[in-house]
């Protein structure tokens, strides 16, 4: 009699496939599969509750990408750069989901870079990931605002314009979390996507994501090649879940222990001078810096503790608005006869 | 005693409660506040009373007129011309003395302008409205805000409001701020007073108190709707400011500070966010109503401009949203403080591709708050969008109304599937639709099933709201939505017909144009014997009353405030067998519509259809 194959399952018993989505349409090779792949594992290495996680996101190749993770978890394919005003919705609805945006360079940059900076500003409760290829790659490889200047497109034509750095202009609007990482650092990827996930507010992460088909070739800053060379990490990063026990094998005074708001922990170990993310101005100077040097920083770049989030701005009730009655949403009677009665 | 130093008295008047005053003066400068006064302390006389107030796109500086009409018949629309004057303002003087004609009767700030009395039987009072202020109150803001309230003053004399509900009426508007209240009170004294030392009563008009207003209250027509969004259970509200919709969404924000805050926490059952523009409000509103919340936004035309792409996705998605448009003049910027019925087709089919939205038309202030109050039960009943259009007359006017009631109808969220009503089921398909009604189940994130979730978008879908580019399942789609819209008049207000067994004649109208008929109505009936049946178009899709009652008709005059006959234009296409019986009194030129307007047009189809 053959034994049945026990599929591992995480900590509130769900199999890895029970994270999976459709089967991917992207082009094989995209980097955005590869942030699939990462959300998964972050999300089952978690023990998330699929029902209790939302996924939004604009329009593009990458914002394709919700419908290949959590087939359980409900999505929101919106408009083209409309992802933040999407979830800040979601969450003022419902405060207890756990929202994950995604987006794309074109959706964030050029079209959606209004909401982008808002959703930063109002600490929108999301996990804003963007799959930066420096391309539109569904409407087949026009440069992006993200694309490097005199950067060659797929067509040899040189982009004229400046890039935009997402992760500079998070901090610069406020952010609370601000981070870089590579789609071919999956270590560095998932612990990033869990560091988010924890966070209370709105975390920005800037995901190099190249597009093989329209921007990967030799000169591309935003291909596989160019990221190899010259992906510079900001720190060694270990993601500690809030139910598991923190065990650090460094030595001490070696690693920066920043606690989440759910009571995971990020542990840093800092291989770049003397990096602190907690610093604003050394962040954006570090980063100024590393650009003239044609280096690509990822990691942590900027983490801000306490800050309140959306929902403690408004004032929100602990039952999630979705879920009150007429009870909660009417008042009396004498209430509203006291109010008419102003009216003379 | 009070009118005794008067030659003419209220008795000797010969024109009691039935004429217009225009006061002429700038922004900026209170007038609205001492406007309001009189307005109410005529409406707590029992008169019946109307008030439009025309005001330029502007902080300060620019002409306004404030038009107040008495009307025993009870009557809303605002007069060609009016019988009285206030004259404040240097800026409008010129334009202001070409309506002086034979008969009028002119107040004006004296010493300030200079007012040639030179029409022959106009009836001129010069005032120092401005000089009493100027010597009685210090601080030169102060000075300006109570000049004013000076002329309220002497035109209480002049036309006999009674000056004890003027002082409660500033008592009540004033009430948190005492120290207001003394210098109000104060500057309506040295009015009064110097008018009944001063003047000679020469003209016929005058104020005396009636019964048809006791009770009513007095409120704004965005007041009347922010209401109806509270007690019609709105919890997320994200706007972006414009006139003339800005005030409805501030207050929503009062009303929610009084009936939805815990005095305990501060914490408060409902989400209003300014959000960064029009295209943010809507997806916010979007995004709470797909997750479950009774979700609006509040804009005028531009917004609805910008929105189109997104209120799209909400049609084909199917995603509950109210969005109240409080219309004014168009194109682009248009005229922003003047009215209009400019957004009756942009709403129908915004956005592109095939569609047709929900849309309610409140006339009035009761309506106003009611179909706002019943939209959020209709948007969830048929998830899609739901437009609430009234416009700058209904919406930023004062009007008299009976008081509202509370709103008891119990909320109806439509068809929403719970964990335990999935428990029960083997699959779940978002656009199925298993009730053969248009309508399809659906489910909130946060739904602990592992059948619940579902992915939304607006791409080409299936049954199964997986993605799709095929032909027929395309086509299905789009045939069940178009069942669904059609389906749909059983849910929304009907429309009021008044009949009338003589009448061969019908006249159509839509939201505030109902004022401007029902005086038509009358004059027509009453100068010119001509009898029409009227029905008011409260929602589109229409329901089939509407057609019946135009094959009623020989032929029926479709009343509404735009150049382009929009109303109109969907009525010939919707009803292709009644086209030729159709035609359109389509009128706009920023004022609120004059009934002279329609009987004219009704008269001149009459002619050449005898
Ligand atoms: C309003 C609107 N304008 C234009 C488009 C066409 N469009 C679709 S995807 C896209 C660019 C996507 O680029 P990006 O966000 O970088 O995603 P990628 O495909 O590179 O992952 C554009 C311009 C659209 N869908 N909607
Ligand atoms: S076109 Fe580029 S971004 Fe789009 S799927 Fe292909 S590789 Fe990915
Ligand atoms: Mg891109």
């Amino acid at each position: 009699m053959p034994t049945e194959i026990q599929m591992p399952t995480n900590r509130i018993g769900l199999t890895k496939k029970e994270y999976q989505g459709l089967t991917t349409t992207l082009c094989s090779g995209c980097g955005h599969n590869s942030i699939t792949s990462g959300i998964i594992s972050a999300c089952y290495d978690l023990g998330i509750h699929p029902h209790q996680l939302a996924k939004l996101s604009g329009i593009g190749c990458s914002s394709k990408t919700p419908a290949y993770f959590m087939n359980r978890s409900h999505g929101f394919n919106a408009v083209h750069g409309r992802m933040p005003s999407i979830a800040t919705g979601v969450e003022v609805a419902n405060r207890t989901l756990i929202n994950l945006g995604i987006s794309g360079d074109g959706d964030s940059a050029s079209i959606g870079m209004g909401q982008f900076i808002h959703a930063i500003r109002r600490n929108t409760n999301l996990v804003y990931i963007i799959e930066n290829n420096g391309t539109y790659g569904l409407t087949k490889g026009q440069f992006s605002a993200t694309a490097d200047y005199e950067a060659l497109d797929h067509y040899k034509n040189i982009n004229k314009y400046q890039a935009l750095d997402l992760v500079e202009l998070a901090i610069i609007c406020g952010a609370t979390f601000a981070a870089r990482s590579f789609s071919g650092d999956r270590k560095q990827m998932e612990a990033l996507i869990k560091a988010a996930i924890a966070h209370n507010g709105c975390a920005i992460l800037d995901i190099i994501s190249p597009c093989v088909t329209f921007n990967d070739h030799k000169e591309s800053t935003k291909g596989y090649e160019y990221m190899k060379e010259h992906d510079v990490p900001l720190e060694e990063l270990g993601f500690v879940p809030s139910f598991e026990e923190i065990k650090v094998d460094y030595q001490p005074g070696e690693v920066k222990d920043i606690e989440l708001h759910d009571g995971s922990h990020l542990l840093l170990k800092k291989l770049k001078e003397e990096y602190d993310p907690t610093d604003r101005k050394k962040a954006l100077e570090t980063i100024s810096k590393a650009k003239d040097e044609h280096q690509v920083l990822t990691g942590l770049v900027f983490f801000k503790k306490n800050m309140p989030s959306h929902h403690e701005l408004l004032k929100l009730p602990e039952t999630p608005l979705k879920d009150l009655t007429d009870k909660e949403l009417k008042p009396s009677h004498e209430d509203f006869a006291t109010l008419i009665k102003t009216f003379n | 005693m009070l009118y005794t130093d008067l030659t003419m008295t209220a008795q000797q008047a010969k024109i009691i409660n039935n004429f217009s005053v225009k006061v002429a003066t700038t922004n900026g400068t209170g007038s609205q506040s001492a406007n309001n006064i009189f307005f109410k302390s005529l409406v707590r006389m029992g008169i019946h009373t109307s008030s439009k107030n025309l005001f330029p796109s502007n902080i300060q500086g620019l002409p306004t007129w404030f038009v107040i009409r008495a009307c025993p018949k009870e009557y809303n629309t605002m007069r060609q011309t009016a019988e009285v004057w206030v004259l404040v303002n240097r800026g409008s003087l010129e334009k202001d003395l070409k309506e002086i004609k034979k008969g009028t009767v002119v107040l004006y700030d004296s010493p300030g302008l200079e007012v040639p009395q030179t029409v022959e039987g106009a009836i001129y009072y010069p005032l120092p409205f401005s000089k009493l202020s100027r010597e009685n109150f210090d601080k030169p803001r102060l000075r300006t805000l109570l000049t004013n309230v000076v002329y309220v003053g002497c035109l209480a004399a002049l036309f006999h409001i009674d000056k004890k509900i003027i002082y409660e009426v500033i008592h009540d508007t004033f009430s948190e701020k005492p120290k207001v209240i003394d210098v109000n009170l104060k500057a309506i004294e040295l009015g009064y007073d110097y008018v009944q030392k001063n003047i000679q009563k020469k003209d016929p008009y005058s104020y005396k108190p009636d019964t048809k207003t006791l009770g009513k209250m007095v409120i704004e027509g965005n007041q009347a709707s922010a209401l109806g969004c509270v007690m019609g259970g709105a919890s997320v509200v994200a706007w972006y400011p414009i006139t003339p919709a800005s005030s409805l969404s501030e207050n929503i924000e009062k009303f929610s500070d009084t009936f939805r805050k815990d005095p305990k926490t501060g914490k408060r059952n409902i989400a209003i966010i300014q959000a960064e523009d029009e295209i943010a409000a809507i997806g916010m509103a979007i995004g709470a109503g797909w997750a479950g919340a009774r979700a609006m936004t509040g804009t005028s035309g531009p917004g609805i401009s910008l929105m189109n792409e997104f209120i799209g996705l909400a049609y084909y998605a199917e995603v509950p949203v109210v969005i109240c448009d409080v219309q004014r003049v168009g194109p682009s910027t248009g005229l922003p403080t003047r009215t209009q019925q400019g957004d009756i087709r942009l709403c129908a089919f915004a956005s592109h591709g095939d569609t047709r939205h929900i849309c309610l038309y409140p006339g009035t202030i009761e309506e106003a708050y009611e179909i706002t109050a019943l939209s959020f039960d209709i948007a969830e009943r048929l998830q899609t969008p739901v437009f609430v259009l009234t416009d700058l007359e209904l919406g930023m006017n004062l009007w008299t109304a009976t008081p509202l009631k509370y709103w008891e109808k119990p909320y109806d969220r439509g068809k929403v599937l719970s964990k335990e009503d999935l428990d029960k089921m083997k699959s779940f398909s978002r656009y199925l639709d298993s009730d053969g009604d248009g309508i399809c189940y659906r489910t909130f994130p946060g739904t602990p099933n592992p059948h619940a979730a579902y992915f939304t978008r607006g791409t080409g879908h299936n049954e199964h709201s997986a993605y799709t580019e095929d032909n027929e399942d395309y086509h299905r789609i789009m045939m069940r939505l178009k069942k669904k819209i059609d389906l749909s008049p059983k849910y929304l207000p009907k429309p009021i017909i008044e009949e009338n067994k003589k009448a061969k004649i019908g006249i159509i109208s839509i939201g505030t144009s109902h004022h401007a008929v029902v005086e038509a109505r009358d004059e027509l009936s009453s100068k010119h014997g001509i009898q029409t049946r009227y029905l008011r178009i409260r929602a589109f899709p229409f329901h089939e009353e509407v057609l019946t009652f135009i094959h009623q008709c020989e032929w029926v005059m479709v009343v509404e405030q735009n150049r382009d006959e929009q109303l109109t234009g969907i009525l010939r296409n919707d009803f292709t067998e009644v086209v030729s019986k159709i035609h359109a009194c389509a009128y706009s030129d920023g004022l609120p519509l004059r009934p002279s307007i329609v009987t004219d047009k009704i008269l001149e189809v009459n002619s050449r259809a005898n």
